[in-house]
Parts: C-alpha cells; structure tokens; sequence
C-alpha cells in the first residue's frame, strides 16, 4: 500500500488514552503534587502517633491471654452470625434471580430494564453500615436488623453480577430456542442459565463468604451476631474476650474461604 | 391449483438506519423443494429468512405459510406457527454446557408447558423419536456428550436434529455450511437434502457457495441490495446472470455492502 514517507520519523510509542504524551506527564505530576499537599494539610502529629503505638502495646498487653472462659456467648454469638449470614444470602438470591434478569438489556425491554437498574444503582448507592444503622432504627437491635442488612447488599451485588453475566452469553442459543417456539421462561432456563450458572455459582460462594465476614461487623451497629458481643467486650475494655472473639471471626472467615476456594475449583 | 405451501409478497425490511435490507421481496413455493438463496453479503439473504420465523420482525409484507398470515400473529399465534418452522443455523447455536439429547429435546419445547420441560416430561413418542433423529443424522451413542465437545459438523447434525425433532412444515437453513469445511459441507448439504426429500417439505437456504447451491438446490432465488433478481432452475444460472446477482467480477467493484445484523 503507501510507501514510508522520508519524513516519517522512526520514533515511535504507543499512543496512550491521555490523547498525548505531554497530557500525560502534566497528569501524573499533578497527582503526585497533589499527594504531597492532602499529606501536609492532614496535620499528621507525630507525637500522637507515637502514643498511639505505646497504647496499642498496651491493649495487645491486655489481650493475652485471650479469655475463652465465657464460651456460651461466644458460641451464640458465632451461630448468630452464620445464620444471619446464610439466611440473608438465600433471601438476597431468591430477589436478585428475577431483577437480574429484568435488568440484562438484551432479555428485557427498554422500561423494565432501565426500572431493574435503577433498583439495583438505588441498592448499591448507601455502605451495608449504614443500612444497618437504618434498620436497628427501624426494627430494634438483633439479627432482624442484620439479615435485613445483608440481604438488601446481597440483592444488589448478585443482581448486577447476573445481569452482567447474561449481558456477555451468547445470543445464538437464545434466538435458536426463540425460533422453537420456546417461551420466555423457556428461554431462560434452557439457554440462559446453562451459559451463566457455573459463574453464579461462584458468586453466590463468594457472597456466602463476604457475608459471613459482614455478619461480623454490621453486629457493631447492634444489628446482631458476634459483631455486637464484640464490641461490648471492647467498650466495657474486657480486651482478653474481645481477643477471643477475633480469633474466632478469623478462624470462622479462613474456613469460609478456604471452603469457597475449594468449591469454586471444583465447579471448573 | 391449491393453495402454495409458502407464499411471499411484498415483503420489505427498513433497518433503523434507513437501510432497505429488503425490497418488496414476492415469490412461492408451491411444492416441497429446496430453494437455495444466494446474494453477496448484505444483499439480505439473512433478513429474508428471519423475516419468515420474524426473529426479525419485518416493515410490510405478508409471510403465507400454508395460508396462514404470520406478520399480524399475536405472541400466542407466533408461538404456535414458530414450533412448525424448523431452523438452521451457520454457528449451530446449540446450548454448550447441555449434552446432545438436551440440545435435540429442545425442539419440542414449543409444544409443551414450562413445568413438562423442566422434568422432560416430552412422553415415550417424543423420546423415541428423538433416537431415532440422532440415528439418522448420524450421531447414535452420543446422546449424553455435552455439546461442546463435539466438532464443528457433528454440531451441525444436532442442530439438523433439533430443528427436524419440531416435525417441521417449513425448513429454514441460514448459511448452515458457512463454518465448516468444504468436505464436511458437502456432507452436511447430503443430509440435509436427504431429510428434505424424506419429509417432503419445503425448505428454504442462505449459501454463499454457488456451486454447492447448484449441486444440492431445486431452485434458486438470487438476491441484489435488498431485491428479487433471479428466480428460476439452477441450470438456467448463466455467467450473466451471476454477474446480475453479484454484479461481476470488474475492476471497479460497488462500495462494501453494510454488514447485516446477526
């Protein structure tokens, strides 16, 4: 085709999304100025660091040896937790299946699919915390609050992730099964699910697992589990049974994890 | 004369983009034939037959099959006259994670309930005669291989399969030889001629090779820009009028047609 110009200069770079290479340079320099001015506005004082550190030394102190001796409520708190946290991932499912689909643009129409991400955007604007801080309001302290919580983040998360997985399948089955006569439920199950299921499978695992970890937490707010017995511990300073109690959300959330990894490999 | 097994008039397809893909597109079928569709790409091979089934839902024009309207069918109608339109595809289409004699069975999914699919309940009849498809296609033993194992034209023969187990009156093969090479093209073109033959129906085809198209075809309809510009037997296809279909072979060749959707 054309010739390589004499004047074509032989320099070159790949081109890169800043549109020019000096557009570049002045970004990255803007942002490293940028670090250095939020660190000297932030007025780190170091002395207050530094006790910071003696008095973590302290607590750690304090800490051991950790205190098993109240087991009972450690035990209860624990069950707690994972059953909040199971309940509220199958409830979270059982409303995200249906919104997910709806919200896949090349399964619904245009209004139910702008409603369903418009659901799910509203779900995914406000931190679990906060929702739980509403629905202690709302429903008292305890594990309503607290499966509330984690099936409203659950909602929104498997959802997205569905809608996104059936945006990405394959369309051919579908139109193939279409040209059945296939109806629409039909359609979903026989051309949808078996291209998105071992995916889903591996989500649902991974918000089983951030579920049991978020289970720990939204406690703190009073939303029940071992998070609330947690932070009474910490308040009333009973550092050696707040220590038991973290060893025991670590040990729980290794085997979550360890037990999701093992799952998901399998589902290869 | 009775009434044609496949009547088209009029049919035309407008694009959003103000693209014609069809134009005022009339022909029938009036006995069980192979009709072979051939065109440059865009010429609107591939919107005529979606038209017919209405994946593609066209502008104007009446699809007749068997004397029946499908354009103003309602979603319940549409269902109904879609389990008797059997379609193949060029990339198969099959569903992969499920095995063969799933992909087959889908074909009867037009005439059940959702809640028989679900626990295959599609009766010893059904069953049966799925079997036997998968025998005549070739493919007896790998009811339960998973799709995706299965090379390019062994896929072929399960979309033959599933398309066949509808007990079609009408079948519609878009490019079904498209991906394959040209041995098992001529393989698939076989089987599918046999089972046209067998069954007696009409079937219409997308073929970019010609003279696959003149080897296995009835009839051919030519296609140009969205229009009719060759009707009539295969032997009659002279240098001319292929040059009238993909406007020959000169050196200053009409801008790349657009692509048709998928």
């Amino acid at each position: 085709m054309s010739e390589l110009s004499p004047t074509t200069s032989p320099r070159w770079r790949p081109p890169t999304i800043f549109g020019s290479h000096q557009l570049r340079t002045i970004f990255l320099v803007a942002v490293a100025l940028y670090l250095v001015w939020s660190l000297s506005t932030l007025q780190f004082d170091s002395q207050r660091v530094l006790r910071g550190f003696v008095r973590a030394g302290d607590i750690f102190a304090r800490m051991f040896p950790p205190d098993f001796s109240r087991s009972k409520i450690l035990i209860n708190g624990m069950v707690e937790s994972i059953q909040i946290a199971i309940v509220s991932t199958v409830l979270g499912i059982i409303i995200a299946v249906p919104i997910g689909i709806c919200a896949a643009r090349n399964l619904a129409p245009r209004p139910v699919y702008l409603a369903a991400r418009g659901l799910i955007v509203l779900g995914r604007t406000f931190h679990e915390l906060i929702i739980a801080i509403f629905f202690v309001k709302m429903f008292g302290f305890g594990p309503l609050a607290g499966v509330l919580t984690l099936s409203y983040g659950s909602f929104s998360f498997v959802a997205k992730m569905l809608a996104e997985d059936i945006e990405n399948m394959k369309m051919g089955p579908v139109e193939a099964l279409r040209a059945t006569g296939a109806g629409f439920l039909q359609v979903v199950w026989f051309a949808v699910m078996p291209q998105v299921l071992v995916r889903q499978i591996g989500i649902l695992i991974y918000r089983l697992d951030s579920n049991l970890r978020h289970s720990t937490i939204i406690g703190v707010v009073g939303a029940g589990g071992i998070g609330q017995t947690l932070s009474a511990a910490f308040s009333k300073y009973d550092y050696d049974f707040a220590c038991a109690i973290l060893i025991c959300i670590a040990a729980l959330v290794a085997l979550g994890e360890f037990s999701s990894d093992h799952i998901r490999r399998r589902l290869r | 004369m009775t009434k044609p097994l496949l009547e088209i008039a009029g049919l035309t397809k407008d694009y959003g983009t103000g693209q014609r893909a069809l134009d005022s597109v009339s022909f029938a079928i009036e006995s069980p034939q192979l009709v072979g569709v051939i065109g440059s790409s865009g010429a609107g091979k591939s919107t005529l037959i979606r038209c017919i089934n209405r994946l593609v839902e066209p502008t104007s024009g009446s699809v007749r099959l068997m004397g029946t309207d499908i354009p103003p069918l309602s979603r319940a109608g549409l269902r109904r006259m879609r389990r008797q339109i059997g379609m193949i595809f060029q990339e198969y289409n099959l569903v992969e994670r499920l095995t063969v004699m799933q992909n087959v069975l889908t074909g009867r999914l037009g005439y059940v309930s959702f809640w028989t699919s679900l626990r295959y309940r599609y009766g010893e009849e059904e069953i049966r005669h799925a079997y036997a498809l998968l025998d005549r296609v070739g493919l007896s033993g790998f009811e339960n291989r998973r799709a995706d194992a299965l090379s390019g034209g062994q896929r072929q023969r399960v979309g033959i399969a599933r398309a066949l187990m509808q007990r079609p009156k009408l079948l519609l093969l878009d490019e079904p030889t498209a991906s394959l090479d040209p041995n098992t093209s001529r393989q698939i073109m076989q089987l599918a001629r046999g089972v046209i033959t067998e069954e007696k129906m009409p079937a219409l085809i997308n073929i970019h090779d010609v003279a696959l198209a003149q080897a296995f075809c009835d009839r051919i309809i030519g296609m140009r820009n969205g229009r009719l510009v060759f009707d009539g037997d295969p032997a009659d296809l002279t240098r001319d009028k292929l040059a009238d279909i993909y406007g020959g072979y000169d050196d200053n060749p009409a801008p790349i047609a657009q692509e048709e959707p998928a």
